[in-house]
């Protein structure tokens, strides 16, 4: 077989400073672009979810994952595989709804906010929820609707961070139209 | 044996890319009717396998044979679909469809911000790479082209 294409599908490690200073410049930057809160977590989250349509691809590609049968499955893959190998953490996966289409991943450290302070008149900031957005975009392009949010945030002097995810609906294909 | 066409599909029916190297026999149609036809060709074959199959399975639909030239096909969980046309003495070759998912149209067009991705795909760096890589598979007969 030939191979002379095969770079990339094994991941490189780098050191997770430079990612997280870029992040806080990231976010330092929207803050004096916006005048509140609020519109800089509304772009955090625009961003992230450009960044989740395409990282799902580089995901699929480098776990040969297939696709998910159920929402646990899809909880384990994402605490366990896509978390460790982008972040190289592995948060827990608890507080699952009776329905089985919530739950929460729970982060003892957040390694986007390793430098941070939040200051007081920053206290509407979601500061990581660049990550909610990445959520959404990749798992959008797997046919899944949810809705990500931060529920508790260390910044925030919770004891850990939750994400909780929420399971909307499954998004069905279409044929396009003008064809039948 | 021998390589005739592959196409690149999107989620919506989209043909991000088309390229040929040994096909004697044009559809005698558009190549954007083409597409359409093969999409919708390719739509039916993939809920016609999983609502006839009799027992559940993962892969679904992997390819079909005529008595000339056999059609190789694979699908990403995001829906991208990835078909070639080869020969009948072609064996397998998920493993080179899916290779061409991941060393190509990811590494050349995915991580490309300057590549939409939802419309044909205008890279020429992915355009050489996939020629090449085609190339040089065993099964591409080297009279081709």
């Amino acid at each position: 077989m030939s191979r002379q294409a095969n770079r990339g599908t094994e991941s490189k490690k780098m050191n997770s400073e430079l990612f997280t200073l870029t992040y806080g410049a990231l976010v330092t930057q929207l803050c004096k672009d916006y005048e509140n809160d609020e519109d800089v977590n509304k772009q955090l989250d625009k961003m992230g979810y450009n960044i989740g349509v395409r990282l799902i691809e580089d995901f699929l590609a480098r776990s040969n994952v297939g696709r998910c049968h159920d929402f646990r499955e899809t909880a384990d893959v994402i605490a366990k595989v896509a978390f460790k190998m982008y972040l190289g953490i592995t948060p827990s996966v608890t507080n699952w709804s009776p329905a089985g289409d919530e739950f929460s991943l729970i982060l003892e450290n957040n390694p986007l906010v390793d430098f941070v302070e939040l200051p007081d008149n920053h206290s509407g900031l979601i500061y990581s929820n660049l990550l909610c957005g990445v959520l959404r975009g990749a798992l959008e392009m797997v046919q899944m609707a949810i809705d990500v949010k931060f529920v508790q945030d260390t910044l925030k002097g919770d004891n850990v961070t939750e994400i909780r995810l929420k399971f909307i609906k499954r998004i069905e294909e279409n044929l396009p139209a003008g064809e039948e | 044996m021998t390589v005739h066409n592959l196409y690149i599909f999107d989620r919506n029916g989209v043909c991000l890319h088309y390229s040929e190297w040994n096909r004697k026999k044009h559809a005698g149609i558009s190549r954007d009717q083409e597409y359409q036809l093969m999409y919708g060709m390719l739509f039916s074959i993939r809920s016609f396998v999983n609502k006839m199959s009799p027992v559940d399975f993962r892969d679904g639909f992997l390819s079909f044979q005529t008595s000339k030239y056999k059609l190789h096909y694979y699908e990403t969980a995001t829906g991208i679909k990835v078909v070639m046309n080869t020969d009948l003495g072609v064996g397998n070759i998920r493993d080179v469809l899916s290779q061409i998912y991941s060393t190509i149209f990811v590494e050349f067009v995915v991580k490309n911000p300057l590549c939409s991705m939802n419309e044909p795909i205008q890279s020429e760096l992915f355009r050489t790479k996939l020629d090449s890589f085609v190339r040089g598979l065993p099964f591409f007969s080297a009279r081709a082209g």
